[in-house]
């Protein structure tokens, strides 16, 4: 293998994402309101995992539960969001055979949307602190179950009838969201700061239940990841090739939306992530999905966490995640797409 | 017998597509299914890779009933080149010829330095070797089709089914493609099922021609019996002259301006 294949080589990608993303970590534990030198971070982070607590001897006592309680739940929650959303990125991108899918077309966000805003404005707390993730989760769920029964036919799911149908089930969810703002007088403002998401005050539970989800539909992806790249060949030729079509893309749009609907519920509506960074991790390392999958968590994983650090700990305010993964992201992916147009290239 | 079709009925919903086809294809064969737009060809290739399950009657691969057969046992029998083909995705000339080798792998198994080997090979053959490494998004409409086949090809089946694989090729492709399945039949006794629209070509390559008609198959038989002016007039509504051509050495059909008038 030249050298120059081997730095376009999905193995070196995933190598400097890895180091990438902890190198991440790190350094945003400690950055913040707070600053705190990095080896007494990487002490903090020792004494925790050893369980040695005279590692952390000499260093400030507030530190330790700064960095375990507050800082490392939101780091690690906004790295496996990330890589949530960019894993059910290109798996949409790849049974929807369209390179402009996210996590949201298929009306995901609207659902949970719908579902938050709802629990938001009656205040519905019977299951305490879970009480607007559970029912975000479930506006995303039977949002998708709608999307799946409205553009199921006798001969299976096509990607244009799920595409039409999720813009369709998405529109009258989005009004509805838009009539529950109208009608909460105070609490308007509450349900608009969720919906532009945030990683703020998350707790070690979100970070087990959202990394429990990512490596479960990881492990799904990639078990079909072959199949997923034989679907591009179009539904004769994957049938032809052994491929059981609407069944793989029946588990996988349910995997990917379950993955996504999670990250929502947990951190808000995040728009981006999960369609810029399969695009760009695609141009580098190719479509192959066995080599594409692992290579965009890892990449989702530290775009998102260095957006959340920048927005937590640079920025002088605190904006809305959300904001600023749209304003970011959306320019950049103006930029990369004028240039693909002026090289020529096409994906169809 | 390789294929065995019996009383197959499909339709899509109420639009009846194949109406009682009985059918027997034997192993390596060269077999040419004719037929004016619409009378079932591709929904019987579909029947026979089983994108598309018959309503009623039975098909048998090898005397087992179609349906016993798992997809990917299937996919190791018989191998599909379409005539509609869209790459969504900018994979590599060469990524999508190896997919040939897929049905033949397990999930956690990578093609070997013997797959690679092959592939190689059949990309000398199709005459893809020079742009494996580019783009199929970048290649011209005729040199897809050749990756398309190539990756058949790789997918080293007993079965070959072509259809209308060679219609956007140049002719010069198109009889390299038909030489190359034809070679497959002579030497590895391969049954090459093929969907065609140049009676001319079918002509010059199949051996037992399957004229097809509203649904059902019409005549059956060696291309001696089958090639002739009334059979071509029952099918397609148009007058023509056949005859023996010395150069092509086979069977030919030739048309005039008022051919279609009936």
């Amino acid at each position: 293998m030249s050298v120059q294949r081997f730095f376009r080589s999905a193995r070196f990608q995933a190598l400097w994402l890895s180091l990438l993303l902890t190198a991440l970590i790190v350094a945003s534990s400690g950055m913040g309101y707070m600053h705190i030198h990095f080896f007494d971070v990487l002490k903090i982070v020792l004494a925790k995992l050893s369980g040695v607590q005279s590692l952390t001897d000499g260093v400030n006592r507030l530190f330790p539960v700064v960095i375990t309680e507050v800082r490392l739940p939101r780091i690690l929650t906004s790295a496996t969001v990330g890589a949530g959303l960019a894993l059910s990125g290109v798996v949409f991108q790849g049974i929807l055979l369209n390179p402009l899918a996210d996590p949201y077309t298929l009306g995901v966000s609207a659902g949970a949307a719908l579902g938050a805003s709802l629990a938001l404005w009656l205040n519905i707390s019977a299951w305490g602190m879970w009480s607007v993730p559970l029912l975000a989760f479930a506006g995303a769920a039977l949002t998708l179950l709608a999307v799946i029964y409205l553009a199921s036919s006798g001969s299976g799911l096509s990607s244009g009838d799920l595409i039409l149908s999720g813009i369709i089930v998405s529109a009258i969810l989005s009004a509805g969201v838009s009539f529950i703002k109208y009608m909460a007088d105070e609490q308007v403002g509450v349900i608009i700061f969720w919906l532009m998401g945030s990683f703020a005050s998350k707790t070690w539970a979100d970070v087990w239940l959202t990394l429990a989800v990512l490596i479960l539909g990881t492990g799904v992806s990639m078990y079909f990841s072959r199949e997923l790249n034989v679907m591009a060949l179009g539904s004769r030729t994957a049938a032809s090739l052994g491929v059981d079509i609407r069944k793989v893309r029946l588990i996988l749009l349910i995997t990917a939306s379950l993955v996504a609907a999670v990250c929502v519920s947990v951190s808000g509506i995040i728009g981006f992530v999960g369609l810029l960074v399969p695009h760009i991790m695609r141009t580098i390392c190719g479509p192959d999905n066995p080599r594409l999958i692992p290579v965009s968590i890892l990449a989702g994983a530290c775009l998102l966490l260095a957006a959340d650090t920048l927005t937590r700990a640079v920025l002088p305010h605190e904006i809305p995640i959300g904001v600023l993964t749209a304003l970011i992201g959306g320019p950049f992916f103006c930029y990369i797409y004028r240039k693909r147009q002026m090289s020529g290239a096409h994906d169809d | 017998m390789m294929i065995e079709m019996e009383h197959v009925a499909f339709d899509y919903g109420t639009r009846p597509a194949i109406r009682d086809v009985s059918l027997v294809l034997e192993a390596g064969v060269f077999y040419g299914i004719l037929g004016p737009n619409g009378c079932g060809k591709t929904t019987l290739v579909d029947i026979l890779i089983r994108h598309q399950r018959p309503d009623a009657g039975i098909v048998r691969y090898q005397g087992k009933p179609l349906a016993h057969y798992h997809r990917r046992q299937i996919a190791r029998e018989i191998a599909l080149v379409p005539q509609h083909y869209a790459v969504n995705f900018p994979f590599t000339s060469r990524e999508i010829i190896l997919m040939g080798c897929y049905p033949h792998l397990s999930r956690l198994q990578f093609p070997t330095a013997e797959d690679q080997r092959r592939v190689d090979n059949i990309m000398v053959q199709t005459g893809v070797q020079e742009f494996g490494n580019r783009l199929i998004s970048e290649l011209s409409g005729g040199e897809r089709q050749r990756v398309i086949f190539a990756r058949a090809l790789a997918q080293n089946t007993p079965v070959l089914i072509l259809d209308e694989a060679t219609s956007n090729l140049d002719i010069a492709h198109a009889i390299s493609l038909l030489s190359l399945a034809l070679d497959r039949v002579r030497q590895e006794g391969v049954t090459v099922i093929a969907v065609m629209q140049d009676i001319n070509l079918a002509a010059l390559f199949c051996q037992h021609l399957v004229l097809m008609k509203q649904g059902r198959v019409v005549h059956s038989g060696p291309c001696s019996e089958t090639l002739t002016e009334n059979n071509i007039h029952s099918i397609f509504q148009v007058r023509s002259k056949v005859y023996e051509d010395n150069y092509a050495q086979s069977r030919q059909v030739v048309f005039n301006r008022t051919s279609h008038l009936g």
